[in-house]
């Protein structure tokens, strides 16, 4: 027995991905579960598994194809026993055609297993909505199908159908804000294609900007002290297999932060008309990758040790560059934190990762001349100085606020005690 | 093409005028398609309305009244001798047809059907001949087959045509009432016809190959018809064939033969009723890609397509039960289709009724299908002798029984023999199609005392408790 397969829903809204990789060949006999096809969705890598014991007999994608959930990407020959035992799975991804084609005939003149009980207008409903009653669940007394049961049944199938899934993609499309000129009339040009990472990016910082009325905010940060403590236990910490990074003491920083003010770690829900504060503290870290900007999350910032983050952040890091991260990793985030400083660069402006509500950016820090102390007579002297940057939601956060959570990091990182004391 | 040849276009052609094809032309029609409809016949209605349900129901309908006076001595009123003038029987059988026809013609012209009188034959998937007809060819969009059967004719008789040997169409016609009649064939229409001459004064033999009467259909509902037709009819021979029949001017010698018997017997009148053939051939199938099967019966999908993507067919030329009412529902389903509606034929009851006296009528799952199918069934029964509306009409030997999965309760078929199970059986076709459960049938409240109470009653034995019969025990 054949069977098709197509891309399932990935949750989450997610409608479509690029193939990566094609783990399977024709002919290949594979076991239920086998890695079929990595495909990448937003930003994260899947691999799919194969749903039936069988061989493949037909490939329908090759790696860069953009494909959308209900799409057939192969074709199996299932093993017998199999697929008797799959077949409601089957045809519940499989809604026949409107127009039945004539081999439906045979089954409809030679029944082997009785009808699915349902009334005659039920049946039509099913014939119009293209649902195979055999896949719907019943509701009606012992197993009857009703004409309910049928709507819902093609409701929950609407999403593969072609338009709908048209749609979503172009929901999912950035947003195209001007026509574009024939560029070629200025020298010759080429195309690329946006992948996934970069057109998620494109989306979601375009939805960001447009949005949310961004205020920034700017400062120095002197990390002489913090700096000293890093090399300090540098070694130490490595050879449990973390890197202390100044990012390690950022995320204890901001979670510190987080809770003095909690409505940095918050989302706004404009329908609602309310801000959900988030009681827990996950942290996203934007990675630079070969692929583009991608955000791994760090999560219970709060609970986890220097070292534990150190650990787990090298980790993290390491697996988003091999593109090894899952979704879930990908998801959760209350707050973000963009450290641009190994690159090196000043001040610059971050953009909010939404439904967040702020983030934190860090420039590289060099040695500079700081006139110190405030109190006593004034002396230049060469610190360590970073440049620091907190950019918020102005509409659910204000440029005080934005200013008042800038000194709260500053002061943590600048005084590895206060780092201590905020730890517990 | 000769010059001067008139080929007209239509957007959908139905041939053949009978209830499948006017139904067909008429569902399309509605749907907004131009539909021309061809037929030999000078009017529609087919055999249905000319030689065959609406006139034996006609006849049928006199034969009740005859039995139903006669059976009245007993409950005190006692009829004289009836008078039988057989041309107003006629006329009467006539009238009836002529105001259904009518009634068809204003239909078709209300509805902007164009009706054409012709022998069409398919000259190309495209496009038909018409013979006999003044428009010379028709090329159409899409066509629908729906050309019918006709009676199979005695194999090896060689018989003269002089009317004596005759299929239904003749027996309809009514040209006397022999003294003996020999009906070959113990199914419906024999069975219908052979009554309704019996009571008219005929002494009537049947002959059947079988051992006994309407084979297929279950012996129970069968048996008490049985009984009623050995009193009414002279003879009754099971495993019996007729092997010659020679036709004389005023009589026709037939052989009869059984298990080593072998005898002549003269009849005035023999009445052929051995089952109908697919109308297929003679229409230039040939040309195009339309398929016939082993028996000649047109091959069709769900949807009533043929192998042809612009031919569907429907009705008895594509085999199944040949019944009006199938055909009327297939030529929904292909108009519907035609016009790009996601139709399909999945009728999961199909009543079947014999009009004889006592009526027997049944649809979904027989019990004699159910043992070839192996499947497992719970059968509830009510005799009508518990039926007090039943003893009213003297009705006592009907039955109503029905079919129930044993897991789900639900009614998968439902039989019934006894006055009225033409229009009775219609609660069962329902349930079945709905997919109801012995418990709503039981749960409906039928008005007492009528005969429509045997399948509430017998829906309340199978779950345990049935007011009018001791229940073999309670289930719940």
């Amino acid at each position: 027995m054949g069977r098709s397969f197509k891309l399932p829903d990935l949750g989450e809204g997610i409608h479509e991905g690029e193939v990566l990789a094609v783990l399977v060949a024709v002919g290949d006999a594979v076991r239920e579960g086998d890695p079929i096809l990595e495909v990448e969705t937003d930003k994260a890598a899947v691999e799919i598994p194969s749903p039936v014991d069988g061989t493949v007999t037909e490939i329908r994608v090759k790696p860069g194809d953009l494909v959308r959930v209900g799409e057939v990407l192969m074709t199996f020959e299932t093993d017998t026993a199999t697929a008797a035992a799959d077949a409601p799975a089957a045809a519940d991804r499989e809604a026949p055609a409107p127009r039945p084609a004539p081999e439906t005939t045979e089954a409809d003149k030679k029944p082997k297993r009785p009808p699915v009980p349902a009334s005659p207008a039920t049946r039509r409903l099913a014939r119009e909505l293209g649902v195979d009653l055999s896949a719907v669940t019943a509701t009606g007394p012992e197993g009857l199908v009703t004409a309910e049961d049928v709507r819902t049944a093609a409701a929950q199938s609407e999403a593969p159908e072609p338009d709908a899934a048209l749609e979503a993609a172009a929901a999912l499309r950035p947003p195209q804000s001007t026509p574009l000129p024939d560029f070629d009339r200025w020298g010759t040009t080429e195309r690329l294609p946006l992948r996934a990472v970069r057109r998620a990016t494109a989306r979601q910082m375009a939805l960001a900007w447009s949005q949310i009325p961004h205020v920034h905010t700017q400062d120095w940060v002197d990390l002489t002290e913090l700096e000293a403590l890093r090399r300090k236990h540098r070694e130490a910490v490595a050879a449990r297999g973390g890197r202390l990074t100044l990012t390690v003491f950022a995320l204890k920083a901001a979670a510190a932060a987080l809770k003095r003010h909690p409505d940095f770690n918050a989302s706004l829900d404009v329908e609602a008309g309310e801000i959900i504060r988030k009681h827990y503290f996950h942290i996203g870290v934007a990675v630079d990758t070969d692929d583009g900007l991608i955000v791994p999350v760090v999560r219970d910032v709060d609970r986890k040790s220097l070292r534990e983050l150190a650990v787990e952040l090298a980790e993290l890091v390491d697996r988003t560059r091999r593109r090894k991260i899952t979704r879930e990793a990908l998801e959760g985030a209350t707050f973000t934190i963009t450290n641009v400083g190994p690159l090196g660069g000043g001040h610059f402006s971050a953009i909010i990762n939404a439904p967040q509500v702020a983030i934190v950016g860090m420039g590289a820090a060099r040695m500079q001349p700081v006139v110190l102390p405030a109190d006593g007579p004034a002396k230049i002297v060469a610190r360590l100085m970073m440049p620091l940057v907190v950019c918020v939601d102005h509409r659910v956060l204000d440029g005080a606020d934005a200013i008042r959570f800038m000194q709260t990091v500053k002061s943590i990182l600048q005084d590895p005690e206060e780092l201590l004391l905020a730890m517990t | 093409m000769v010059m001067g040849e008139f080929v007209q276009e239509t957007e959908l052609l139905v041939i053949g005028s009978g209830p499948g094809g006017y139904a067909a032309a008429f569902r399309a029609a509605d749907l907004g398609l131009e539909v021309t409809m061809v037929d030999t016949a000078e009017r529609p209605g087919g055999a249905c309305l000319f030689r065959g349900c609406i006139p034996s129901k006609t006849l049928l309908h006199l034969s009740e009244l005859l039995h139903d006076a006669r059976r009245a001595g007993p409950m005190g009123i006692t009829f004289g001798e009836p008078t039988i003038d057989l041309a107003a029987v006629r006329s009467w059988k006539s009238r009836v047809i002529d105001r259904l026809a009518g009634g068809l013609v204003s239909l078709c012209r209300q509805r902007g059907v164009q009706v054409i009188r012709g022998h069409a034959e398919f000259a190309s998937s495209t496009q038909v001949r018409l013979h006999d007809a003044e428009v010379s060819g028709i090329k159409f969009g899409h066509c629908i087959l729906a050309t019918g059967s006709r009676p199979i004719p005695l194999p090896g008789a060689s018989a003269v045509k002089g009317g004596r040997v005759m299929t239904s169409t003749g027996a309809l016609g009514l040209a006397e009432v022999p003294a003996s009649l020999l009906v070959v064939g113990g199914g419906y229409v024999g069975l219908e016809l052979g009554s309704v001459y019996a009571s008219l004064g005929s002494r009537v033999v049947l002959v059947e190959l079988g051992d006994r009467l309407l084979p297929g259909t279950d012996p129970d509902l069968v048996e008490p018809l049985q009984r009623r037709l050995t009193g009414l009819f002279a003879a009754l021979h099971f495993n019996t064939r007729v092997t010659a029949i020679e036709e004389a001017e005023t009589a026709v010698t037939a052989t009869l033969e059984s298990v080593g018997e072998s005898r002549r017997q003269r009849f005035e009148r023999v009445l052929v009723a051995i089952g109908r053939q697919p109308n297929s051939r003679r229409l230039g199938l040939e040309n195009t890609r339309v398929k016939l099967d082993a028996h000649g019966f047109v091959v069709v999908d769900a949807q009533q397509r043929t192998d042809d993507p612009r031919i569907f067919a429907i009705g008895d030329v594509v085999g199944g039960a040949m019944l009006a009412h199938k055909a009327i529902h297939e030529g929904k389903t292909a108009a519907e289709v035609v016009a790009g509606r996601p139709a399909a034929f999945d009728a999961r009851a199909i009543p079947a009724v014999v009009y004889t006296d006592p009526q027997i009528a049944w649809c979904g799952l027989s019990e004699e299908a159910a043992r070839r199918e192996g499947r497992e069934v719970r059968i509830a029964r009510f005799p009508w002798k518990f039926s007090g509306r039943a003893l009213t009409m003297d009705a006592p030997e009907g039955l109503t029984k029905i079919l129930i999965d044993p897991q789900s309760g639900r009614i998968l078929g439902v039989g019934m023999v006894g006055r009225s199970a033409e229009a009775l059986i219609a609660e069962g076709v329902l349930a079945v199609e709905m997919g109801a459960l012995a418990q709503d049938l039981a749960l409906t409240v039928h008005a007492h005392p009528t005969l429509s109470e045997t399948i509430e009653e017998a829906d309340a034995l199978f779950l345990g408790s049935a007011t009018h019969i001791l229940s073999p025990g309670p289930k719940g």
